[in-house]
């Protein structure tokens, strides 16, 4: 699974669990570089979903082929309809 | 002759006029519905039944009379006179006397129909799904131009700005309300969502009752998706809230309920930043100490410690082959002796003691005669002294 395919909780899971190891002092020098190195990716990760912008509200609406299809929602173009 | 014209005032009145002495102490029965306790006291509501609905009010000061709490879908019999509010054109009972008959025929359906699907396991709370803790797309089955939708969204929005909200078109009252939130839950637990919010803003009971029909109660139970049932009234709960996963008071109390808060998140991934790097400038600097130690360890500060040791284990070697060497000096000695005893019984000096010499010329013994000249000196060796002479 890559990283970017990971969920947000896995990403949180995996940075305590960096956390809890490298704050253990068993890792060696470079095993320690090693997970640090993957814990700054994971956090650059969450930081950019949460403080990038807002995701778009979308409608469900008939796609006319009996399936369903995504549209953008226009609160003010619904309050006019 | 010209008809007479009333005006609207004078038509107002005599219509009450003649309601009033009509009517003016009936009883009737019928169900609470849509009641409003005014600030003042007063109680607005209406009598109603399967086919017709009557405006009632009951003044503070009867309803302080009341010997039962007055309440939505009640059935009463109130006593009262009829009248005429001619502001609004609208007549109503004016109730002084009020009691109750029993619950109403639509309330015990209800209730019928929630002891069923009670008993059915619908209410269970070991049924009941837990809601994702990130999720990442929820559908909003609701109406989308009320501002329930609009609060919804802003407040998930505010918490959980990454989050894909999805609104699911219906009707919310109305006849076929219930079907299409029915249909449109099916729809969204077939979206590939991580949680669905069905509701609608506050509302009389009136307004509310599609989130109390079976269809709805159904489809919430039938969907594989978690679902939080929003619909806006404080007081009474409805049949989807007690089907859904959870129950939310508002619709904007259910996004609160649906998402993170993304500050208090950005707050946890700050503090694991800072024991990263804490830790990691440990591990650092123990490994600093480490290359620290061994700098200033025997081996490169003094280089004679391990030369002063390899000389020392020399020596023991060298104490260890001494040792060994004496030992087998001291079985060799045994041997000597020995040798010595059989050495002394070949002695010549025993062979002297009988009677025999030995002769030597130059330091070597002379066995024959022949290798003597006139003039020779030689040395006789006897048991005792010796003796120099010369030939002749």
């Amino acid at each position: 699974m890559s990283e970017q395919a990971q969920t947000f909780e896995q990403h949180l899971e995996a940075l305590q669990d960096i956390v809890d190891a490298l704050e253990s002092g068993d890792l060696a020098l470079a095993a320690s570089m090693e997970r640090y190195s993957d814990g700054v990716t994971r956090l650059k990760t969450c930081f950019e979903l949460l403080k990038g912008a807002e995701a778009q509200v979308k409608k469900l609406v008939a796609d006319g082929a009996g399936g369903a299809a995504e549209v953008p929602f226009d609160e003010d173009a619904e309050e006019d309809a | 002759m010209e008809p007479r014209v009333f005006t609207v005032s004078e038509l107002s009145r005599e219509a009450k006029v003649l309601l009033e002495d009509t009517f003016s102490s009936v009883w009737v029965e019928g169900e609470v519905s849509g009641l409003m306790v005014a600030a003042s006291g007063h109680h607005y509501f209406q009598l109603k039944d399967e086919k017709a609905v009557l405006k009632a009010v009951l003044w503070a000061s009867g309803a302080r009379r009341l010997k039962f709490e007055n309440e939505e879908g009640l059935l009463v019999r109130a006593r009262g006179r009829l009248t005429i509010y001619e502001p609004r054109g609208s007549y109503q009972l004016v109730v002084d006397k009020m009691e109750p008959a029993g619950r109403g025929p639509l309330q015990v359906a209800f209730e019928q129909m929630r002891r069923r699907l009670e008993a059915e396991g619908l209410f269970d709370p070991d049924r009941k799904q837990p809601l994702p803790d990130f999720p990442r797309r929820v559908a909003l089955v609701t109406s989308p131009t009320s501002a329930a939708v609009r609060d919804l969204i802003r407040v998930a929005h505010r918490r959980w700005p990454p989050l894909e909200l999805v609104v699911v078109p219906v009707k919310v009252q109305g006849d076929g309300a219930a079907d299409e939130i029915a249909a449109g839950i099916a729809r969204a637990d077939r979206g590939g969502f991580d949680l669905i919010i069905v509701g609608r803003g506050g509302g009389s009971l009136e307004d509310l009752w599609a989130f109390n029909e079976e269809v709805v109660a159904r489809a919430i139970f039938a969907a594989e998706t978690p679902v939080i049932s929003a619909v806006g009234h404080e007081v009474d709960v409805s049949i989807s809230d007690l089907v859904a996963d959870l129950r939310a008071a508002t619709p904007s109390a259910a996004a609160e309920l649906a998402t993170p808060d993304s500050a208090e998140v950005i707050e946890w991934l700050d503090q694991r930043r800072r024991r990263m790097d804490r830790a990691l400038m440990q591990a650092t600097a123990a490994a600093r100490q480490q290359l620290a130690t061994i700098q200033a360890s025997a081996a490169f500060k003094r280089p004679m410690d391990f030369l002063r040791a390899a000389e020392q284990r020399l020596d023991d070697l060298a104490d260890d082959l001494r040792s060994a060497w004496s030992e087998a000096t001291e079985k060799r000695r045994g041997g000597l002796e020995t040798l010595a005893a059989s050495l002394e019984a070949l002695s010549p000096l025993k062979v002297l003691g009988r009677g025999y010499s030995v002769t030597q010329k130059e330091g070597r013994v002379v066995t024959r005669a022949a290798d003597l000249r006139a003039g020779d000196t030689i040395q006789t060796t006897l048991a005792e002294g010796s003796i120099r002479s010369t030939v002749e």
